[in-house]
This record gives C-alpha cells, sequence and structure tokens, in this order.
C-alpha cells in the first residue's frame, strides 16, 4: 500500500498553497509580533546597558537568583550585551515559538481531518503522507522566515551578527522540534483541541526541566536541560559563543519525532485516533440538562487542564522564590525586576509580582480561549440544536461567560494559592501567603475585559472573534514593549494589563479594578444586546 | 381549519442574496405537509426563520399562534427541530445528547425514547464523534420525537439513514400523524413525500410555486400514455394537451395534460387500441418540470417510463 497514490506524498504542493492561502494574514501577523518583541527588547536593552559595568551586574543579579534562571536561564556570557538583552525572548519567547508550531501543524493535520474536509481532499489525488508532509513543510518554512527576519531585526537594532543569526537558528529549533511533536500528537488524539492540549502539555514539560536542569547545582542534575528543546535552543547560546553544533540535537530529535508522526499515520485510520475512544453513559447526568450544566460540560476538561498546569507550575516558581539570595539588595536586581514586570518592593515579592504577571497574562488567554467557544459552536450548527429548545439567547450566552470568567478566576485563584504554598513551603510559613494570594486575584478584572471583548465581538460581530487575539497579542505588546520605548501613559493605559496592581508587597488600588470591572460590564452588555438581536447562524 | 404555521409575503436576504423573495406557506394543524424544492431554494432559511433564529426582512409569520422571532423560547417549548446535518458535541454521548436536548426543550417521554432507540437500533453510549452520518441523524430525530411536542420541523430528516431505517422513519411518522401532531417536512426524497404528506408546497428560488393535495399537483401534471393501435391515427399532434408524440408504425407513445386526457383518449379509441399502458404522473416528473430551469413548464427530460 505504498503505492504513489495511497502512500505518498502526491499532492503535497497543492496543499501547501491551499494551507498559505488560508494563513495569509496569520502568518505575517505572527512573525510581526515576533520580530517587534525580539528588536523591541534588543533596541531598548542597547540603550540601557551601553556600559559594561551595569550590564555585567544585571546579568550577574540573574545567574545568581535562582527563581530567575528557572523562570528564564542562565546568562552564559556576562559581558555580553545580546545575552541579556535577549534573555526572555529565548525564555518565553520561544514557547510562543513552540505554540505557533504546533498551532499551525494541528490546524492543518486534525483539524482538518475532525472537520472532514481532509476527508475531501483524501478522496482527490492526495497522498497518504501529503497533509502532514504539508503541515511540516509549512511549519518549518515559517521557522526558517522566523530565523532570517528574526536575526536581520537584531543587527539592525545593533546586535553582532553572528549571535543574531544563532539566536534566529534558536528559535526556529525549537518551532522545528514542537512541530514534530505536534505531528505525533496530531496522530494520537481525534480531536485537533486535544491534540493541541497534549503538545502544550509536552511544552510545559519540557520548560519545567529545563528551569530544574538550569537550577540544578554541581552535583544536581543538571542534565535534564539536555531533555529539552527549550533547553537545546538555550544551550546554543546565542552572543555567548555561539555553538552551532547545538543545531545538530534538534535537528536528530525533529527527524526522529517527524519519522514517528509518519509511523503512526500509517497505522491509522482516516478520523481515528491511537487513543481508543472509551464508551460513555447511555444516558445523561443530572447536571446536564440547562445551558450552564451543558457549558461546564463542554468547558470541564479543558479547564481541569489548565488548572494542572496553572497549580504546578506556580508551586515550583513559588518555591524558587526562597532562594531569591546574593543581590537582594542590589539596585540593579530591583531595578531589574521592575523591567520585567515586578514594582519597586523587596526583591523576593517583586519577583513573585512578576511570575504572578505573567499568569495573569497566560490566563487571560484560557477566558479568550473559552469565550471564544460561543463562536465554534455556532460555526459547527450545534447552537442552532440548542436554542431550537426552550432555551433563551441570553441564558446559552450567559452560560458560556460565567464558565469563562470564573474558570479565569479560579485559575489566578490556583496561581496565587499555589504559589503562596510553594513559597511559603520553602520559607517555613505561610504567613506571606495572603498578600501573594491577594496579589493574583488583583490580576482577575483585567483578564476578564479580555474575556469580556470576546463576547461583545461574538455578539455585535462574530465573524471577527479572532480578533480578540489580535488585541490580546497588542496589549501584551504594549505591555512589554511600551515602556522601553517610553510611550506616554495614556497609550499604555489603553491594555487593561497596565491597570493590574503589581503585588504582592504593593497595595491594591480598588479604583482601577473598579474601572475594568465597568469596562466588563459593558462589554457583556454589548455582547447580549448584539446576539439577541442578530440572525444565527452567521456563518 | 386552524393553521400551525402561516407565513405570508416573507422576504429574507443575506446581503445581496435574496434567499427568501415573497414565500407564503399555510401548515394545517394535524397534517404533514411536505417542503419541496431543490437545494439552495430556501428550505433551511424558512425553518430558520420559523426557530427565531433568523429575522425575516419583511411578511408575516405566525407559528402555534404566536410570533417565532419574539416568543421564542415559549414556542420551542412545543415544537421539536431535526436539521439535515446533524453535529454532535465530540465528547457527548447519543444518550446524553438525546437526554439533554430533551430537557432543554422541557421534558422527553422516556418510554418512547427507549422504544425509539430500539426500532432505529441506536447504541446510545457511543460517544458524538464515534457515531456514522446516519447515526447522528438517527440521534437528532429520536431526541425531536421522543419529546412531547405539537410540532415538528424537520429539515431532510433521512439525508444519510439507509433503507431500513428510513421505512422506520415513515412508520414513525405514520405514529405522529395519528396522535395529531403537525409535521413539517422537507425534503427532496419524492417517494418519502409521497409516502407521507398530505399536503406539499413546493418552492424555488425562495418563492412557491406549487402547493396543494398530491392529487391537486398530480392534476397539473401529465400522463404517459403507450397505446398499440389497430390501425393508423393522424391529426394527434394537433390536439390540444399532447406533448412529446412518438408513432413507430401503430404504436403511439405521447405525454398529455390533464385536462386534455379525455379527447386524447376518444381519439385514440377512434383508431382502435389493442394495448394500453398509462403512468400516472409522478411527483418526480411534477419536480423536474418545476426545476429543469427552463421556467416555462415544459420538461426538458419528461420522466418517461419505457418497459
Amino acid at each position: 500500500m505504498s503505492g504513489r497514490g495511497a502512500g505518498g506524498y502526491t499532492g503535497t504542493g497543492a496543499l501547501v498553497r491551499l494551507a498559505l492561502r488560508r494563513d495569509r494574514i496569520m502568518l505575517p501577523v505572527w512573525l510581526g509580533a515576533f520580530v517587534l518583541s525580539a528588536a523591541g527588547s534588543a533596541g531598548a536593552t542597547v540603550g540601557l546597558y551601553a556600559d559594561a559595568g551595569p550590564r555585567i551586574q544585571a546579568a550577574q543579579a540573574i545567574n545568581h537568583t535562582q527563581s530567575l534562571v528557572a523562570l528564564y536561564g542562565r546568562i552564559y556570557d556576562p559581558a555580553s550585551l545580546g545575552a541579556l538583552a535577549m534573555v526572555k525572548a529565548g525564555s518565553l519567547g520561544s514557547v510562543a515559538v513552540a505554540l505557533l508550531a504546533v498551532l499551525i501543524v494541528v490546524r492543518h493535520t486534525r483539524a482538518e481531518e475532525e472537520t472532514g474536509r481532509l476527508e475531501l481532499l483524501g478522496a482527490t489525488a492526495v497522498g497518504r503522507r501529503a497533509p502532514l508532509t504539508a503541515a511540516f513543510v509549512l511549519s518549518a518554512g515559517t521557522s526558517g522566515a522566523l530565523a532570517v527576519v528574526t536575526a536581520a531585526s537584531l543587527v539592525a537594532a545593533g546586535l553582532p551578527a553572528a549571535g543574531s543569526l544563532a539566536f534566529g537558528l534558536a528559535w526556529a529549533g525549537v518551532g522545528l522540534a514542537f512541530a514534530a511533536v505536534a505531528g505525533v500528537t496530531a496522530q494520537l488524539t481525534r480531536t485537533g483541541r486535544a491534540a493541541t492540549g497534549l503538545a502544550l502539555a509536552v511544552l510545559g514539560v519540557v520548560y519545567v526541566l529545563r528551569a530544574i536542569g538550569d537550577t540544578a547545582g554541581a552535583t544536581g542534575p543538571g542534565w535534564l536541560t539536555w531533555l529539552s528543546p527549550i533547553g537545546w535552543g538555550q544551550q546554543f547560546r546565542p552572543y555567548a559563543g555561539n555553538r552551532w553544533w547545538v543545531l545538530l540535537i534538534t535537528l536528530g530529535f525533529t527527524a526522529v519525532v517527524g519519522a514517528a508522526g509518519y509511523a503512526l499515520a500509517a497505522r491509522r485510520d482516516a478520523g481515528a485516533g491511537l487513543l481508543a475512544d472509551r464508551p460513555g453513559r447511555a444516558s445523561a447526568g443530572a447536571t446536564l440538562g440547562t445551558p450552564l450544566g451543558l457549558a461546564w460540560r463542554l468547558h470541564r476538561a479543558t479547564l481541569a487542564a489548565w488548572a494542572i498546569g496553572v497549580t504546578l507550575s506556580a508551586l515550583l516558581f513559588g518555591n524558587v522564590a526562597t532562594n531569591l539570595s546574593g543581590f537582594a539588595g542590589s539596585s540593579q536586581a530591583r531595578d531589574l525586576f521592575g523591567r520585567l514586570g515586578g514594582g519597586q518592593q523587596a526583591l523576593t515579592q517583586a519577583y513573585l509580582a512578576a511570575v504572578i504577571g505573567i499568569y495573569g497574562v497566560l490566563v487571560s488567554a484560557y477566558g479568550i480561549q473559552a469565550a471564544a467557544r460561543l463562536r465554534t459552536e455556532e460555526v459547527s450548527t450545534r447552537t442552532e440544536a440548542v436554542l431550537a429548545t426552550a432555551t433563551g439567547r441570553r441564558s446559552w450566552l450567559l452560560a458560556h461567560a460565567t464558565v469563562a470568567l470564573l474558570g479565569t478566576a479560579l485559575l489566578l485563584a490556583l496561581t496565587g494559592a499555589a504559589a503562596a504554598v510553594g513559597y511559603g513551603a520553602g520559607a517555613g510559613g505561610l504567613s506571606q501567603g495572603w498578600p501573594v494570594l491577594a496579589a493574583a486575584l488583583a490580576h482577575v478584572p483585567a483578564a476578564w475585559v479580555l474575556t469580556g471583548l470576546v463576547l461583545a465581538l461574538y455578539g455585535l460581530a462574530p465573524r471577527l472573534v479572532t480578533l480578540a487575539w489580535a488585541g490580546y497579542a497588542g496589549f501584551v505588546l504594549l505591555g512589554e514593549l511600551g515602556p522601553l520605548l517610553r510611550l506616554r501613559q495614556a497609550v499604555l493605559d489603553v491594555s487593561p494589563f497596565t491597570h493590574s496592581p503589581r503585588g504582592p508587597g504593593v497595595p491594591i488600588a480598588a479604583v482601577p479594578l473598579l474601572w475594568l470591572l465597568g469596562v466588563l460590564a459593558v462589554l457583556v452588555g454589548a455582547g447580549l444586546v448584539g446576539f439577541t438581536r442578530r440572525d444565527v447562524p452567521v456563518s | 381549519m386552524t393553521e400551525a404555521i402561516h407565513i405570508d409575503a416573507l422576504v429574507k436576504s443575506f446581503g445581496r442574496t435574496r434567499a427568501l423573495d415573497g414565500l407564503e406557506l399555510a401548515v394545517r394543524t394535524g397534517e404533514v405537509h411536505g417542503f419541496l424544492g431543490p437545494n439552495g431554494a430556501g428550505k433551511t432559511t424558512t425553518i430558520r426563520v420559523l426557530l427565531g433564529l433568523l429575522r425575516a426582512d419583511a411578511g408575516t409569520v405566525r407559528l402555534l399562534g404566536g410570533d417565532p422571532w419574539r416568543d421564542a423560547t415559549d414556542l420551542h417549548r412545543r415544537l421539536a427541530y431535526v436539521p439535515g446535518d446533524v453535529t454532535l458535541w465530540p465528547t457527548l454521548t447519543g444518550g446524553e445528547v438525546i437526554d439533554l436536548l430533551g430537557r432543554l426543550r422541557g421534558g422527553l417521554d422516556q418510554r418512547r425514547r427507549a422504544d425509539l432507540l430500539e426500532r432505529f437500533d441506536l447504541d446510545p453510549g457511543k460517544k458524538g464523534r464515534a457515531y456514522s452520518k446516519g447515526n447522528r441523524q438517527k440521534v437528532a430525530l429520536i431526541a425531536a420525537l421522543a419529546s412531547t411536542v405539537e410540532l415538528l420541523l424537520l429539515d431532510e430528516p433521512t439525508s444519510g439513514l439507509d433503507p431500513l431505517m428510513e421505512d422506520v422513519f415513515r412508520q414513525v411518522i405514520r405514529q405522529e400523524q395519528h396522535s395529531g401532531r403537525t409535521v413539517l417536512l422537507s425534503s427532496h426524497i419524492l417517494a418519502e413525500v409521497e409516502a407521507l404528506c398530505d399536503r406539499v408546497t413546493l418552492i424555488r428560488a425562495g418563492r412557491a410555486v406549487q402547493t396543494g393535495t398530491l392529487a391537486d399537483l398530480r392534476h397539473l401534471t401529465r400522463t404517459s400514455i403507450r397505446a398499440d393501435l389497430a390501425g393508423p391515427v393522424t391529426g394527434l399532434a394537433e390536439l390540444p394537451g399532447v406533448h412529446n408524440l412518438v408513432t413507430r408504425d401503430r404504436r403511439v407513445h405521447l405525454d398529455v395534460d390533464a385536462e386534455a386526457l379525455d379527447p386524447v383518449l376518444r381519439h385514440l379509441a377512434s383508431a382502435g387500441v389493442r394495448g394500453l399502458v398509462s403512468q400516472p404522473p409522478t411527483l418526480e416528473e411534477l419536480f423536474l418540470r418545476h426545476y429543469d430551469g427552463t421556467g416555462d413548464g415544459t420538461a426538458a427530460e419528461p420522466a418517461e417510463v419505457t418497459t
């Protein structure tokens, strides 16, 4: 069965062109965001740390702070401007690169298969290996383009050329590795959502492996870093030795895992996953009989996955907060945390504030994703089936809104609680717990505004729901780059994240939070008004 | 006689496309009403307006005595809907979906649910993503039929069902008819409509082009006649209402309009009839005559039956 039609790559080119046509807006936007954030941090650091003295102090402050090493990794050459500038982009930025690779591959393989569109194509002259190959080609091409444009923009920002190329390739390597990982998970599950979730779980695990490996002492399990594609990206050491040979490890991993994806694909039927479906209940349980009950049922698996991920990682990051040492008093260290999102409080608290701020942004994505489920339901015509019953439009929208909003709050509460427990366990008491929990909960209103944005778009302009993601990316970029570019406060204030208090250790001002809640109320109201007046479905 | 559905001069546009263009439709309480039309004629749009999912641009729509847009929630307790292309939640089982939709509608007859599961031979324990198209359709059918409602809105409900299940569907709808429920059955399976419907409405390009009982509609179409004659016959082609005349030796084949049947038969009889085959007009022929695209009512390819 390995004839050119059934087993081959026939039609790959056509599929790649189709995918490019579908992603012609999404891919340039992603690439632009990466380039902007990389060049932005490079440019800002070049301006801020032109002198070697403060630069070395700042780099050593990071290297001597276990929690920061866990979060971002080490700076392998304290004197290197590029290594300091790109430490955050090389860690958290790599996560975003991996996310993009996963989204591309799943979107053009399992998600297509789930909708049945791939079957339509499969019946034409498209080989069995073509869809996966096309997804790999698209993803690899994107990674390659990312390497080139990122390197060019870093050089333009004033960093050395060799290191810039190494940095671009390190990002591209992470993209390749996770394209391969997604190529495997897309064979295992039956839904695109589950395939993405599984790949992101792998991403979480390898990020933590790197964090443990990097913070291990001389006798500890430092080798764990070498099990992580994120770790390889950092061991490339751009601007600090440029170890080109590390790229070979990434390429080898990509080849082996990619081949596994093909092997798995050859062993299963179209439409099927390798993880078997268990039969379920023959009749509905007591809770599945209301719009809210249905919404809960649809969201609970995703929420549970988020809850586990958030709790475990926040425990870890909370725990390393107790290892803050060395440069606790130095002004460079404090200045650094200020730039990383913390305030002007004591170092431990500033670290926790920076971590919690990252979770505030991450968990907002859950809210967007959960609320955007309304649109998925509508496009799949399931909303019609529900609205054809005695379910009113208001209660349908509010059911999903409730789960999205309460889920967001729950995740931030878990973040705070886990960070507090992790920190308390290390510090020998939970007395510091409450401020940490409160600091996490203070991020809820800003996250809710993004959920509200989705709801408003869904009611008023359902075709534009995905714009909420663009808004999200814009707000994140504004928070990252705005202060570096010295944008006016009025511009920074556009982003809801600007208004979240940066606790613990600073007082929580009620007024900005109340404003955010007011904005949320307006957005939800607009969504309700729009949804009760418009046609369903709008396709 | 009361009407469960009354639609008058309904207009609905999507952008520049006019999906419904002055549609008229009247469904009497207690009847099974066939709603026929080719793909894209506006059947689904009409049903979505009836469900209060789409808002009418113009015209009046009454459903069970209410306004389908304004009173949607209350009216939906009294009706059930089966879409033509059922999408289920991938992680919910068929049994869960049946119960869920029943509960959201306000109640489910458990005995009927069990009976229908057996008759349609559906495994309710499978996840939505594991069902074939036909089985997904069964889930929606059982969910609708097991509820205690006055009106069933069925939008091509048997697409994907095998002939055995199609037969079960017909039996069940006949029972519904006996117990006094009203059914609007959108379909393009003509045999199904002929078997089940009291009256039918044919629509094309968003307008009703015919409405009435099947007998009424048959009257509007042609009978196909094949005759073996004793002697030669002349002048047939000049008779009004004769179409597609083919004469070979003493064999004659023609289609004739219903109102012209009597003079044509007399003319044939005058030549001496040795054998006669008469094919009643089929719904299919009617359908083709209306939808062949010429618009002048003459069939491009009459549904000729050769034996």
